[in-house]
């Protein structure tokens, strides 16, 4: 005790606080400056000067020269009005025709039947137990040895939409059975049952079984898949092509394969569209920077989402390069024809066609906010890179704190209390109970649909959601639990030790995240670091848990649904973007069942004990 | 490695069934000595069953040796024939089979005596022969993949690429280094990359390649096999080929050959077997066989807008004047078993002379033209077939074996292969010999090999694996599987993909490296035999019990080859770093270098003239000097 009797010691400890206090402060601008700058960092990717321009990078596919040459389009839509007939008179696929038709062009047809029960009922699509056959032709090409191929797809939809489609790719395989210069086998594929009969077929085709898809083995193969295009034609009249490239799981196609399809509608003058939005030439204005910041913010909302957004996405999981083309009615007076679109694909499949390697050579990480313009990963990494600096900041605080004696409080305790580290107990049990939370948060809405259908009166799907989202609230409430168990070691020390662990797990969290998802990790980082940041025991309490709950990844959500209305431009009241916000969790759910989608164990086992972390060092007593 | 098991007996079962083949014209039917040995190694292990063996033809031989009868052997000790084989197929296109069969009474491989007078036999294969002592030679180079499914059984099968296989003489002594060199000569011959074939694309099987030709050779350490799927065959393959021939392509068949045409179809593959046969009836001394084979299958929908009809001129853009004034015998068949009544497609100008033949374990009937005849070719003085379908076929048998392969799940570090073997006999089982060769790059797991058929477990009965070197051998993979009738059977192995040297990739690393085709060699229940209930123009005595040359015969099938993607590091970066580093580091190292072996020398520059002045005037005055 003769610290304080020691004038000069006292005096190199006085020195010491108030060392620390101004490096915490400098931190804490710091941590503010950082997070400005990284969403700064972010915004100003949308800004055409600091993006770069698209460019062809695969040499087979810029040099060659291919004319398109595609004269059916009104066959093709005879094709399709036929298609629709039958598919009307059978009351779905028109297997049998589809078979006749395929076989008369001179192609090998399989068909696969498959079967799919859904954890609960889609109340979208309304489709519960799902049986469909999927029906394909290759196109052998001559001398070739059945060790390449390329997909067209286009879905048999329920309803009168995409005839013209499956009707186009009729055409299309009829027009190339009579070419001679192909090179890879080609596979039509008209599936049932949008993705789910896709999911059949790829699994089929390379024969592996992820989700639990009852499907017959596939009977005719062409070896490797290099890429494939998938086709939707959703009205009668197509005034513009959009290009849809997010993927399983937030992931990519290669972006030669978007300049190959800009290129293209470039040649034939067809309008195309990213995200649904034209390009524009004012970059320097206002209204031009916001189009594009539009474009990119959707594109990182899907992309977040980890859904597949077109039949593609589920190719990527494959290392098929995939990406869908969607024709859109938005009502302008330009139109393209049936013609245009088919030539569109011929080019599009004679220049994969002359690839020699899979396409490798551009980029499989960027964000695009529009059509000509690429965000690569070394430009939008530093704006995540910013954040996260945040986290490693505040765990090098505590650090240094944990590492330094306890100031002296005014009232002369200080040194009597041993700096030693609190229990491990302490810390453990916190993460144990919140990863339980998270465990309760993943596996309990499906399990437990059927007794809450019993109890309540809502539909199974409803079911499945309002247990996730009680269990998530209920999840609020076990900080105080938490501290029953471990009454008597909430110390000052014990809270920073959790928090610092918390603060370096949500780091690498986001980081891995970021890697695979740059969107998904982006996102998250957005909202949780600034909670992750300021929590202490010490806030006021009733203001800092509405901020936290405000910030917390299930709030996150709900941000993004509404945003991502709002940039549709399709505005919605607050009762119906809850709605969404509900069918949004069911769909990432089913995702997950159906697809292997990643983002709902993620945020459930992961994402969410760690914000709990957070949430109990904010009631540490 | 040894056998992995040493059930022997079905395997010979197969063998020697291998052997049974008819040959209606030159068939030895044995009853002297010499045949029995010729035949002997082969059957000593086993039973007294194979005396009455015949001798070891392909049954697609059948037809083109119908006519010998008529003909006079001619003088000289060699002969050359040449024929062509057209069969509409069911689905439309065209199956074209030129064979041009070569046969000279010499002896490559006596000690001593040099053969150096050539007359209608290549020198340049005649000496190849001699110098590497081969006893038997097969080459092909395919374009192409046989579409079983679609196109029924070929008359000889060859997989994608370039496939090599020979027999060694039993003195050889360096068997491998006369492959190698054989590799290099027949690279040259043929314009092909066949001195690609090293000790890592090179196997010795065990069971599935026996000697076609006459030979006791069955110790397969005189047997070499490789397999190049990435080899392109195109015209300058073929040209060399068609040297080979005794009219060239001046005369005879060998017109038709404009490579312009042969290789805008959908299938093309050209082989020459060399093997020993022969001399005559009696078998007293052996001759060589040279067969040259080409296969084309046109694909008349693309070309001839949709419209199902073909004739020479349209497939060949030529016809035929003359036959080869060299050949003995040359003749066209057209296959118009499917149209008996006329009534299916019409052939003009027709042919008086059709003859019936079992062919694959079917009977078929062809129309022949003889070009040695002058009536042939009527009025115009050229011959161009004719055929327009009239009617719709209808679908086809589905041929009694046939295989596809595949490569399973994703990612870069695991896969699986599977290969599905189908039998579509409706009652009958029987066994096939699988062969198959996987470079070194693919890590086997063999625990994980599996053979299941109608969801069961069919456990082979032989199993034959040879574990691959890194970068030194492949893997050898072969096994007797038992076909259960009308099933699938599926063998599955796993496989680790290895990570290579960066040299090791080619140039393309992102195209994905080919794995070799698997090849099924098996003893197939004959069609005919099968449908006994067929009354069709056969006495009801004939086909109570099926005869035995027709009751099974043999066939070889090969799988698809496989594109497999290994792990490939991004090559632009490694590239960027060797230039930054290599600067890095002359950069660094000159200037460090530089500095440490100069030797520092202080110079003592003469000083300026003021300053000089100055230290004068400081000594002068006692001061420190500048």
């Amino acid at each position: 005790m003769g610290l304080l009797s020691d004038p000069n010691r006292r005096k190199a400890i006085t020195t010491a606080r108030i060392l620390i206090l101004n490096m915490i402060l400098v931190l804490h601008g710091d941590s503010v400056v950082c997070y400005l700058a990284g969403i700064a960092w972010f915004m100003g990717l949308a800004f055409e000067p600091f993006t770069l321009r698209t460019y062809m990078s695969e040499n087979a596919m810029g040099s060659t020269m291919v004319e398109e040459r595609f004269p059916s389009g009104e066959r093709a839509l005879a094709t399709a009005r036929e298609f629709a007939a039958h598919k009307k008179k059978v009351g779905g696929m028109p297997v049998d025709w589809l078979v006749k038709t395929m076989r008369a062009q001179g192609l090998e047809v399989f068909t696969q039947s498959f079967s799919r029960n859904l954890p609960f009922p889609d109340e979208s699509k309304e489709r519960f137990v799902v049986r469909g056959t999927n029906v394909y032709g290759i196109l052998r090409a001559p001398r070739a040895p059945r060790t390449e191929a390329l997909v067209l797809s286009a879905p048999c939809s329920p309803g009168n939409s995409n005839n013209q489609a499956v009707g186009l790719l009729l055409g299309l395989a009829q027009y190339f059975r009579s070419q001679i210069y192909w090179a890879k086998d080609i596979i039509f594929l008209v599936n049932e049952h949008d993705l789910i009969g896709v999911q059949a077929w790829l699994e089929g085709y390379h024969h592996t079984n992820i989700t639990g898809m009852g499907y017959t083995p596939l009977q005719g193969r062409a070896g490797s898949i290099q890429a494939a295009l998938s086709l939707e034609l959703n009205s009668d009249v197509v005034t513009s092509l959009d290009l849809v490239l997010e993927g399983l799981n937030g992931q990519l196609p290669n972006l030669d394969l978007a300049n190959l399809f800009h290129a293209f509608c470039q040649k034939l003058g067809i309008l195309c569209t990213i995200q649904g939005k034209l390009q524009r030439s004012d970059w320097d204005t206002v209204e031009g920077y916001t189009h594009s910041a539009q474009t990119m913010l959707l594109m990182v909302l899907k992309q977040a989402s980890g859904r597949p957004w077109g039949e593609h996405g589920l190719f990527l999981r494959y290392h098929i390069e995939a990406a869908s083309i969607r024709g859109v009615n938005s009502f302008r007076q330009y139109k393209t024809d049936a013609t245009s679109i088919g030539r569109l694909f011929e080019g599009m499949v004679r220049k994969l066609n002359n690839l020699l390697e899979r396409l490798h050579q551009s980029y499989f990480f960027y964000l695009m906010p529009s059509l000509t313009r690429f965000v690569s990963i070394g430009y939008y990494m530093p704006a995540f890179g910013l954040l996260t600096t945040i986290l490693l900041l505040r765990a090098l605080d505590l650090w240094v704190h944990l590492g330094t004696p306890t100031p002296v409080t005014e009232d002369g305790v200080g040194e009597g209390e041993s700096p030693s580290s609190p229990g491990l107990l302490s810390v453990l049990t916190p993460v144990v109970i919140s990863h339980l939370t998270g465990v309760a948060l993943y596996t309990l809405p499906v399990l437990s649909q059927e007794m809450a259908v019993e109890h309540f009166p809502v539909s199974e799907t409803e079911a499945v959601v309002l247990t996730a989202i009680a269990i998530y609230t209920a999840g609020l409430a076990l900080p105080h639990n938490t501290h029953r168990l471990i009454s008597g070691e909430g110390t000052e020390q014990g809270w920073r030790v959790l928090k610092l662990v918390a603060l370096l797990y949500l780091a690498v969290l986001l980081g891995c995240t970021a890697l695979i998802n740059f969107s998904l990790g982006f996102i998250l980082a957005v909202t949780l670091v600034p909670a992750a940041a300021c929590v202490t025991p010490h806030v006021p309490k009733a203001l800092s848990a509405v901020a936290m709950v405000l910030l917390s990844p299930g709030c996150t959500i709900l941000y993004c649904v509404f945003l991502f209305q709002e940039l549709q431009e399709v505005p919605v009241s607050l009762a119906e973007g809850w709605m969404l916000f509900l069918s949004v969790i069911s769909q990432g759910i089913l995702d997950h069942a159906l697809y292997g989608s990643l983002v709902y164990p993620l945020l459930a086992l992961l994402v969410y004990p760690c914000w709990l972390l957070f949430w109990n060092i904010l009631f540490w007593k | 490695m040894a056998a992995l098991s040493r059930k022997w007996d079905p395997l010979f079962v197969l063998v020697l069934g291998s052997l049974v083949f008819s040959c209606k014209g030159d068939v030895l039917k044995t009853s002297n000595d010499r045949t029995e040995s010729i035949s002997a190694t082969k059957i000593e292990e086993s039973s007294p069953q194979a005396a009455d063996l015949g001798d070891l033809r392909q049954s697609d031989e059948a037809e083109s040796n119908e006519d010998r009868k008529a003909f006079t052997p001619p003088p000289p000790n060699d002969q050359f024939q040449e024929e062509m084989v057209i069969r509409p197929l069911y689905s439309g296109d065209i199956y074209a089979s030129f064979q041009f069969r070569t046969q000279w009474d010499t002896d490559f491989l006596h000690d001593g005596k040099k053969v150096s007078h050539y007359r209608l036999f290549p020198k340049s294969l005649g000496q190849v022969l001699s110098k590497f002592s081969v006893r038997e030679l097969h080459i092909s180079f395919t374009q192409g993949y046989w579409r079983t499914m679609q196109w029924g059984q070929p008359f000889i099968p060859s997989p994608p690429g370039a496939e090599l296989w020979v027999w060694f003489h039993h003195t050889v002594t360096d068997v491998d280094g006369n492959w190698k060199e054989l590799t290099n000569v027949l690279s040259g011959i043929f314009c092909a990359s066949l001195n690609f074939i090293d000790s890592t694309n090179t196997v010795e099987p065990s069971a599935s390649f026996k000697p076609l030709g006459l030979g006791n050779a069955t110790d397969h350490r005189f047997l070499r096999y490789a397999t190049l799927p990435r080899e392109i065959v195109c015209t300058e393959n073929l040209t060399p080929w068609k040297k080979l021939l005794p009219c060239g392509s001046k005369a005879g068949l060998a017109v038709l050959m404009k490579s312009e045409k042969l290789f805008h179809s959908s299938f093309h593959s050209q082989a020459v077997h060399i093997r020993p046969v022969c001399k005559d009836w009696q078998c007293t001394s052996t001759a060589w066989e040279l067969r040259q084979t080409l296969n084309v299958v046109f694909d008349l929908y693309t070309s001839g807008q949709g419209k199902k009809e073909w004739s020479l001129f349209k497939m060949f853009s030529r016809t035929l004047t003359e036959a080869c004034p060299l050949a003995s015998s040359s003749k066209i068949y057209v296959d118009v078993t499917d149209n008996p009544g006329g009534e299916l497609f019409d052939l003009s100008p027709s042919s008086p002379l059709i003859s019936t033949a079992v062919v694959l374990g079917d009977r078929r009937t062809y129309s022949v033209y003889d070009l040695t005849k002058k009536e042939t070719f009527g009025q115009l003085r050229s011959l161009n077939l004719l055929l327009r379908w009239k009617g719709e076929s209808d679908d086809m048998l589905r041929p009694p074996l046939h295989a596809e392969r595949y490569v399973s799940g994703f990612g870069l570090q695991k896969g699986e292969i599977h290969t599905c073997l189908y039998n579509s006999h409706p009652y009958r089982a029987y066994p096939v010999l699988l062969l198959d060769s996987l470079p070194w790059y693919l890590r086997l797991y063999v625990h994980t090999l599996t053979v299941t058929s109608k969801t069961r477990e069919n456990k082979p009965s032989y199993i034959h694996y040879q574990p691959s070197k890194d970068r030194l051998r492949p893997h050898l993979l072969e096994m007797l599987v038992q076909l259960p009738p009308h099933s699938v059977t599926e063998v599955t192995v796993q496989f680790e993909r290895a990570l290579l040297k960066w040299t090791e990739y080619t140039p393309d690393p992102n195209h994905g490296f080919y794995i070799g085709s698997s090849v099924i060699s098996a003893l197939v229940p004959s069609i005919v035999a099968m449908d006994t209930n067929s009354t069709r123009d056969r006495p009801l005595f004939s086909s109570f019990f099926p005869t035995k040359e027709e009751s099974s015969y043999f066939m070889r099938v090969y799988t698809e080859p496989l594109l497999v993607n290994l792990p490939t590091p991004d090559f632009s970066m490694p590239y960027n770093v060797i230039c930054l580093t290599c600067t890095v580091v002359a950069v660094g190292y000159g200037s460090f270098y530089n500095l440490l072996t100069r030797t520092f020398q202080v110079d003592e520059p003469s000083a300026p003239l003021a300053k000089r002045l100055a230290n004068i005037i400081r000594r002068l005055r006692g001061v420190p000097l500048l």
